[in-house]
């Protein structure tokens, strides 16, 4: 058996669109560039290609690490290399940072084209059927007719689904990992906690603030210490950090006393000094807005009944943000359709972050999975 | 990959096309022998890791959840025929499960092994508990928690308003006509909602 091993030095790739997307929102973009990465190679019949869709925080940077920044490894790297469950020797898979990001794809940091500054406050709402939209313009320059499966955990996950909604006819397979099909109302509750906590940072100027020459960092950081609550379990917590305290003993001040008071400045600061405050409001909105059944009378069954996919769903014990049950929703409305649908619940302290971690159980499964596709 | 003698009997109550539910499907043997032979519209249930893969493998829809749980998502008279193969016994919650299967299918296909057969009362008469072919752990690592003869199942179907369709004995693998309960080492049910 070969060691699994990396998909090793990569660089970004920019693809420039010209036709003006229309927007779910109402609004529009005159033009865009999409920033992706791609690893392994498309097959003469083109078929072998697989879409990795990533969440909140992601970028198209899934695997492997540049060579200006051998230490900027991709996100997914344990799941997507040469050997790995999604084994690059065998399928083109394809990462692309969603319209509004930050990491290179259009977004609010962009310069508007009709003003000569940045979009900031203007850049217009984005949702994740947009998305898809222009992912599918990039497939199509690609020269992707149909994929061999779109994959994406968490947000990832609902623009798989949504991709076999809004294409039928271009998605094999469908894996969804930690996802839902749409959000519920705490989830809703912790989006709006983060917003706030960037909508009020003075430093924000209503979303013009690179005009100011400064970022809302304190709110970023806020609202990424709430999220990163959020993606652990309590266990997982308790375990790492436990009630260890940095000095031994209490201090009585509001410094660092606890470990995990540290642990979450640290993530916080961390995310606050790379990530847009803009990127973040719009990508919560994409997620709360996200509601394929919502043109179904809330009818779940009904929505998913469009796709003609095959379906892995996947979720994790302790992942108490996007639940087994919500992932049982979207088998059970497959299973309806008499869609062919697999489900596996894996056991993990980790929480909603599993999806991201390298568990021995999920892994065989996604790599049995992805094996038995056919390309 | 398994093949077992009771595939045979189940095959033979499935017709082409069927939707079907498998409960505790192992590996997915019966469910991949009936793709084949009966291009049934199959889904497997299993909660053990190590099963869920070699579905996985065996290119089975499979749906990981607990049995002892019931079957709450899946939809009224949504099957055809809801399986169990040899794993009734291993779940305590005996009565539940097979009403759940009654209610997701139109009728259950149910196997296990009997307890009342003559090697395994020799067994016990002798002192030990009985491992045969069809009870082959021993008692310190069985799996199975419900002990029961083909006579106590009859009287459980009679009791709770299960029709009892067609019942096959065998003994290893030989088809039992005369006393089952005391010849046969396992048996095949096929089930329905009494009317």
């Amino acid at each position: 058996m070969i060691q699994p091993s990396s998909v090793g030095i990569v660089a970004p790739q920019s693809a420039h669109f010209d036709q003006p997307l229309t927007l779910r929102s109402g609004g529009v973009l005159p033009a865009y560039d999409l920033v992706y990465e791609t690893y392994g190679t498309l097959n003469a019949d083109r078929n072998n290609a697989v879409l990795v869709c990533h969440a909140l925080s992601g970028s198209h940077h899934v695997a492997g690490c540049y060579a200006d920044a051998p230490d900027n490894i991709g996100w997914w790297d344990n799941l997507v290399g040469p050997g790995k469950p999604l084994d690059t020797r065998r399928y083109f898979v394809i990462g692309v940072n969603n319209l509004g990001g930050c990491h290179g794809t259009t977004g609010p940091r962009s310069i508007n084209p009709a003003t000569g500054k940045r979009w900031g406050a203007g850049f217009p709402f984005v949702t994740v059927e947009d998305w898809v939209e222009a992912q599918a313009r990039l497939a199509d320059r690609l020269g992707i007719e149909r994929f061999a499966a779109v994959l994406g955990g968490s947000l990832g996950g609902m623009q798989a689904i949504s991709w076999s909604l809004q294409y039928p006819e271009r998605v094999a397979n469908v894996v969804a990992v930690a996802s839902a099909p749409m959000l519920t109302a705490q989830n809703i509750a912790f989006n709006e906690v983060a917003r706030q906590a960037i909508l009020t940072d003075p430093e924000f100027h209503g979303g013009n603030y690179y005009e100011h020459g400064v970022v809302p960092a304190r709110g970023l950081k806020l609202a990424r210490m709430l999220g990163h609550i959020t993606y652990l379990s309590d266990d997982s917590l308790g375990e790492k950090f436990g009630r260890s305290l940095r000095h031994g003993k209490a201090m009585y001040n509001y410094g660092v006393e606890f470990e995990i008071e540290s642990y979450l400045r640290y993530q916080g600061d961390k995310f606050a000094g790379h990530f847009d405050a803009n990127t973040y409001l719009l990508t919560t909105k994409a997620l709360d807005y996200f509601d394929p059944a919502f043109d179904h009378d809330g009818n779940l069954a009904a929505a998913l009944a469009k796709s003609s996919a095959d379906f892995l769903i996947v979720s994790f014990t302790t992942d108490w943000r996007f639940a087994p049950a919500r992932s049982r929703e979207i088998v059970y409305a497959l299973l309806h359709n008499r869609r062919k649908v697999s489900y596996a619940e894996i056991e993990s302290t980790a929480g909603h972050d599993s999806f991201l971690l390298d568990d021995t159980h999920y892994h065989a499964v996604l790599s049995s999975y992805f094996k038995r596709m056919k390309v | 990959m398994v093949y077992r003698y009771d595939y045979d009997v189940i095959t033979e109550w499935i017709a082409p096309g069927e939707k079907i539910l498998d409960l505790g499907c192992g590996d997915g043997s019966l469910l991949k022998h009936l793709v084949a032979v009966r291009q049934v519209h199959g889904y497997g249930v299993e909660n053990d890791p190590a099963n869920l893969v070699s579905c996985l493998d065996n290119g089975i829809n499979v749906i990981q959840m607990d049995l002892e749980k019931g079957l709450a998502g899946f939809e009224d008279g949504f099957f055809d025929h809801v399986i169990m193969s040899l794993s009734l016994q291993a779940i305590q919650n005996t009565q539940g499960i097979l009403a759940e299967m009654l209610r997701v299918g139109r009728e259950a296909v149910v196997s296990f092994p009997n307890f009342g057969y003559w090697r395994h009362r020799q067994s016990i008469l002798n002192g030990r508990m009985p491992v045969s072919d069809s009870l082959p752990h021993q008692w310190f690592n069985t799996p199975n928690v419900r002990f029961f003869t083909i006579g106590d199942f009859d009287a459980l179907c009679e009791q709770t308003g299960i029709a009892v369709r067609e019942r096959l004995a065998f003994d290893e693998g030989k088809l039992v006509l005369d006393e089952p309960n005391f010849n046969a080492s396992v048996a095949v049910y096929r089930l329905g909602r009494e009317t």
